[in-house]
């Protein structure tokens, strides 16, 4: 609370532009310590308006004017509020305030981690127990006589990104496993990520060699041919490097790379050509920038959509899954995947791939259980990728937004094969960024270990479960001919919406998109004839006649 | 017949098809007068049966003696045939050649086609202007039915009955017509009942280079105004190409001869350029090789959805001054049988009910473009693949079929029918075994003796079990005023057209199907609640309360 100078300012508008809104609202601001709280004046409606102070992403002070001094607030799901105080004063404190309090220092400022825990105990570790890695293991068979748990990460010392319990081939011995790892960047070494029981072919991951130019490790080759012979029906299998091969060979320079197929006699080496973490933040910015443009042009905002590079970047995602999926499924091959340290592209392809190999990862529990397996436990850096913390702006990445994306694109190419909607790809993104829950705090399952979370907080999974009325596709059906077995989704450019796309940046600029108001009616009764609710904020005058040649109306 | 002598190898056997999403069939190919017909003669495989006018080009290969044609369809399917001998491959495409650009009218299909289906009401006299007229007389007596054109002489391109303000008589409407492009003098297009404004359309004022004024044409259309308001003047043409066309003997309305009037400039492309686009957006949705950047460079350089936005926009424009302003408007372009048609009809898909339920577009379409003069006959003569330098041809009718879909898209509970019909006109303008499509106006139709002659695609429609198939099961009737969002990210590629054949249906087939079952099984229960609740209500008044000792 000691950051909060000025908890309550009145006489305050707001407007929110992008959501169609043309007239400001008047009404009060609170600050209190988690959230940004406006309520409107009018007394009919009161609206209330709640920002948490972890979904700002940026704050501004243009240059005001006679009416007051403004203020925008930018949020992570690309909400722009605009607020204009009377008195410069109030907007100076309130500027500062927020900025303090949308940086948090520590976890322990974290919303997450400010409420009583032991107020529910019972319910608290309930919610903890509702997804778990493990479950997901033994859905697979695991452990069988191909693959085997080991507890040689257990204390988190071979590897501190990986979690304690790790699935490897039989074949590989403890000293193969440490030596395996000793090779491998951060100690990332080959462990199994998704299991196919028809095939007996498995996903396994991993970071990249640190093999530089010719170095070469006895264990990690050893490892690789146990991942292998973990697999009776071939005799290679697919070492998928999801990095652009430029980009794998310009990491030689520096001690590290990818497997040569002369010292790795059994494998197949493919490149999927996804780009790091940096040029995806860029992507994404740019195509915000489309967004924000006024009035924009066709070609205005399909040059904008091109040049910004996000659906290229999206269909090298799905691309990849496509291509582990078919391996896997068509080849019976297995396949090892990392890109450079194994945790965002790697995540990216394993868990697309695993979505169009598994049915069950398109219900709602299986995608929850996907992502705490090969996104929460194995150290995918939540916290640094969206900027849980003040901290490197560089480490901030859309990686899981491309994800989710990936499963939109997927469910309109087949509209019954998943359970859940858009709003729960939508709300699980929000979740990922505004850290209301203990899941996705950290950077690692040992960090949060460290910092006793499930006594702390809440999982995430039980908040999203509790809700799950509210994201049932209600096309959805598990007898379904599109949603058994395999998905073989058509990557032609074409077949990505390339107009409306899943991420929040379009949707908030433009009205709903009336798709919605079409599952809706499928939930309810039919309502009454109404208007759709935009169109009569919607503006007309501006978008209609835009003309430039004749005195306007 | 005629068609022997075009025909020279009429039968193949052994001819292999190759179609989209189908399995591959080998059969005999035998080509009739009007239709390329291949088939197994087993009986649960399916015939291909295609109208030789559906067919855009071909091309042909060769490999050894096996000869290859490549048949790429108006609607823009493509399929091949592989066809043993070279010499019959040869001449089975000379004759397609032949067969799929016949100059005579009368040798077309539909003169030909007798229906297999019960004529249940003749679609010829679903819509006349009459009885459209007897909607308006119900609203307002502002408007009469005049005779003017009944001959055609006035405006070849007129229907015989049109409607205009009662108290313009016939006199001033043939002096008006002689100072608009092609005679089109200002007719009503659409009136609004809930404020009683209307919307006109006409062809573009003759002004010329010293700015001829007409008095009659003045008066025309400052009649339909109510005293002391102002109307406005959508010209869909920049301000540019209106000027050019001053040197060609058209132009504007000026503001110093129309005081009571605003002018509004739009800019919808025309013809050549449209066609330009067709060719290069279906160019790109062919390609299957492309990056995603080269996918969207390419259809961003089609510009076809900037026609969409554009065309849209316009009509949403007009659609704003008549229900927002309470203003009447004024359409046109150059010819006023093209841009402005697409104007008037999408304001009155935005403006009025009606015009989304089946019956009722079909009613539009047949209003403001058949009967509105948009020449078919030219503008459908060739779709995307053909090879012969476009003259008249433009896919006007086929943006304003996309932009209804857009729409549609962002309203699907607010149409009666399904995307279904739309892709059903597109086929049937380019090519048909009905006569709906046939000629350039409806003085051609008349002297093509077409109602008499051939059968409207409206009798096949009309249907009970067409209707079923065309429905949309979203449907809920909006008496309001729908106002789409044109922002460019609002509007997307019509799939179901542009990529109908390059992506397989399976998917979204079945979710409609789910979705159709959905909403049955949701009133099958509903129905047994009415039931239910009507069972009880009956006990209840039937039986005394249960005393309780």
């Amino acid at each position: 609370m000691e950051h909060i100078r000025t908890p309550k300012v009145e006489q305050v508008r707001l407007l929110q532009r992008r959501a169609g809104q043309r007239k400001p609202l008047l009404g009060t601001l609170y600050l209190s310590a988690t959230h940004t709280i406006f309520v409107e004046n009018h007394p009919e409606t009161r609206r209330e308006t709640w920002v948490l102070h972890s979904m700002v992403s940026g704050l501004e002070r243009p240059p005001g004017g006679p009416t007051g001094s403004q203020l925008v607030l930018r949020c992570k799901d690309f909400r722009v509020f605009h607020l204009l105080f009377p008195l410069e004063r109030d907007c100076v404190e309130v500027h500062a305030s927020l900025t303090r309090l949308s940086r948090p220092e520590s976890y322990s400022e974290l919303y997450c981690l400010s409420i009583n825990p032991n107020t529910n105990q019972e319910e608290r570790e309930k919610s903890w127990s509702l997804v778990l890695p493990s479950q997901d293991y033994q859905r697979m068979g695991l452990p069988n006589n191909l693959w085997v748990a080991t507890a040689a990460n257990s204390e988190y010392k071979m590897c501190d990104s990986y979690p304690a319990q790790l699935f490897v081939s039989r074949w590989a011995s403890p000293a193969v496993l440490m030596g395996s790892s000793r090779f491998r960047s951060r100690g990332r070494l080959p462990v199994l990520s998704y299991f196919h029981q028809d095939t007996l072919a498995a996903v396994c991951r991993c970071s990249q060699p640190l093999s530089g130019f010719s170095g070469r490790s006895e264990e990690d080759e050893q490892m690789v041919t146990a991942v292998m012979k973990a697999n009776p029906g071939s005799d290679f299998i697919y070492v998928v490097d999801t990095r652009p091969r430029l980009n794998a060979m310009a990491n030689r320079a520096a001690g590290k790379g990818y497997e040569s197929e002369d010292h790795y006699g059994n494998i197949k080496l493919h490149f999927s050509g996804i780009d790091n973490i940096h040029v995806m933040r860029s992507s994404q910015q740019r195509i915000l920038d489309v967004g924000e443009q006024r009035t924009p042009s066709m070609s205005d905002f399909l040059l904008g959509l091109e040049n910004s590079g996000w659906l290229k970047h999206i269909k090298a995602v799905l691309d990849a899954g496509v291509f582990i999926a078919k391996a896997i499924a068509d080849e019976g091959v297995s396949v090892l995947v990392h890109c450079s340290d194994g945790w965002d592209r790697t995540a990216q392809a394993c868990s697309v791939a695993s979505v169009l190999l598994e049915p069950y990862y398109r219900t709602m529990k299986g995608l929850m259980v996907l992502i705490e397996k090969d996104w929460v436990s194995f150290g995918h850096k939540f916290s640094h990728r969206y900027g849980h913390l003040d901290g490197d702006p560089r480490e901030v990445s859309p990686v899981l937004d491309q994800f989710l994306e990936v499963l939109w694109q997927l469910a309109q190419q087949f509209p019954c094969a998943f359970q859940f909607n858009e709003r729960f790809l939508l709300d699980l993104r929000t979740l990922a960024y505004s850290c209301q829950d203990g899941t996705f705090l950290g950077n690692s399952e040992k960090e949060r270990r460290s910092l006793r979370l499930q006594e702390r907080s809440f999982s995430v999974w039980s908040r999203l479960w509790r809700d799950r009325e509210k994201y049932w596709n209600p096309l959805y059906r598990a007898e379904q001919s599109q949603t058994q077995g395999v998905l073989r989704p058509n990557t032609t450019p074409y077949c990505f919406k390339s107009q409306k796309s899943f991420t929040d940046w379009l949707r908030l600029c433009s009205p709903p998109g009336c798709g919605r108001v079409c599952i809706a009616r499928l939930r309810r009764p039919p309502p009454r004839p109404r208007r759709p609710s935009w169109s009569s904020s919607w503006p007309i005058n501006k978008a209609y006649n835009t003309q430039r040649h004749a005195p306007s109306i | 017949m005629e068609f022997a002598e075009l025909i020279k190898t009429p039968r193949v056997d052994g001819v292999v098809l190759h179609r989209p999403f189908m399995p591959t069939v080998e059969g005999t190919l035998c080509l009739t007068g009007h239709h390329l017909i291949l088939s197994s003669r087993q009986d649960n495989t399916e015939e291909l049966w295609l109208l030789h006018s559906n067919i855009d080009s071909i091309e042909k290969r060769f490999l050894g003696s096996l000869g290859t044609i490549i048949v790429k369809c108006k609607d823009l399917r493509m399929i091949q045939l592989d066809i043993p001998g070279m010499e019959e491959c040869l001449n089975i495409g000379s004759s397609i050649e032949a067969l799929s650009t016949l100059d005579s009218v009368s040798l077309m299909y539909p003169y030909f086609y007798r229906p297999m289906f019960e004529v249940i009401e003749d679609g010829w006299n679903s819509f006349l202007p009459e009885d459209a007229f007897k909607d308006l007389e119900a609203m307002t007596d502002e408007w009469r039915l005049s005779e003017v054109n009944r001959d055609f002489r006035v405006c070849t391109t007129y229907p015989p009955l049109v409607a205009v303000p009662r108290d313009v008589d016939d006199d001033t409407l043939r002096k008006a017509a002689g100072f608009r492009h092609g005679g089109r003098f200002p007719v009503l297009s659409y009136y609004h009942k809930k404020n009683g404004m209307v919307m006109m359309r006409s062809g573009q004022p003759l002004t010329g280079t010293n700015g001829r004024r007409c008095k009659e044409d003045e008066r025309l259309i400052n009649a339909t105004l109510r005293p002391g308001k102002r109307g406005y003047v959508i010209d869909t043409r920049t301000i540019s190409v209106a000027q050019q066309a001053k040197a060609r003997g058209g132009g504007f309305e000026t503001e110093a001869n129309y005081p009571q009037w605003r002018r509004i400039h739009k800019a919808i492309e025309r013809s050549n350029v449209l066609q330009d686009s067709l060719v290069k957006l279906v160019e790109a949705c062919n390609d299957q090789s492309h990056s995603m950047d080269r996918w969207l460079s390419k259809l961003e350089a089609s510009n076809w959805q900037t026609h969409v936005k554009e065309i849209l926009t316009t009509a949403c424009l007009a659609a704003q001054c008549i229900d927002r302003e309470g203003a009447s408007v004024l359409v046109h372009g150059t010819e006023g049988t093209d841009s402005t048609l697409q104007v008037t009809s999408l304001a009155q898909i935005i403006l009025d009910p009606a015009c989304r339920t089946i019956q009722g577009f079909q009613g539009l379409v047949e209003r403001e473009w058949l009967q509105a003069g948009h020449p078919f006959a030219q503008r459908c003569s060739m779709s995307a693949y053909s090879n012969s330098k476009p003259r008249h041809e433009a896919p006007g009718f086929l943006l304003f079929l996309d932009c209804v879909w857009q729409v549609l898209r962002q309203f699907p509970c607010s149409f009666q029918f399904t995307e279904q019909l739309l892709v059903l006109l597109f086929e049937h303008a380019y090519a048909s075994q009905f006569g709906t499509f046939l000629g350039n106006s409806a003085a051609e139709r008349v002297r093509l003796s077409l109602p008499e002659k051939t059968v409207s695609l409206w009798s096949w429609v009309n249907r009970p079990q067409e209707i079923d198939h065309l429905s949309n099961p979203l449907y809920e009737p909006n008496s309001l005023v729908i106002w789409p969002s044109v922002a460019p990210q609002s509007l997307l590629l019509w799939e179901g057209v542009f990529l109908r054949w390059n992506r397989s249906p399976r998917c979204q087939e079945e979710a409609h199907e789910e979705m159709v079952h959905i909403i049955e099984y949701n009133k099958e229960l509903q129905n047994k609640v009415n039931s239910l609740r009507r069972q009880l209500a009956q006990l209840e008044t039937q039986e005394p309360p249960l005393q309780t000792p």
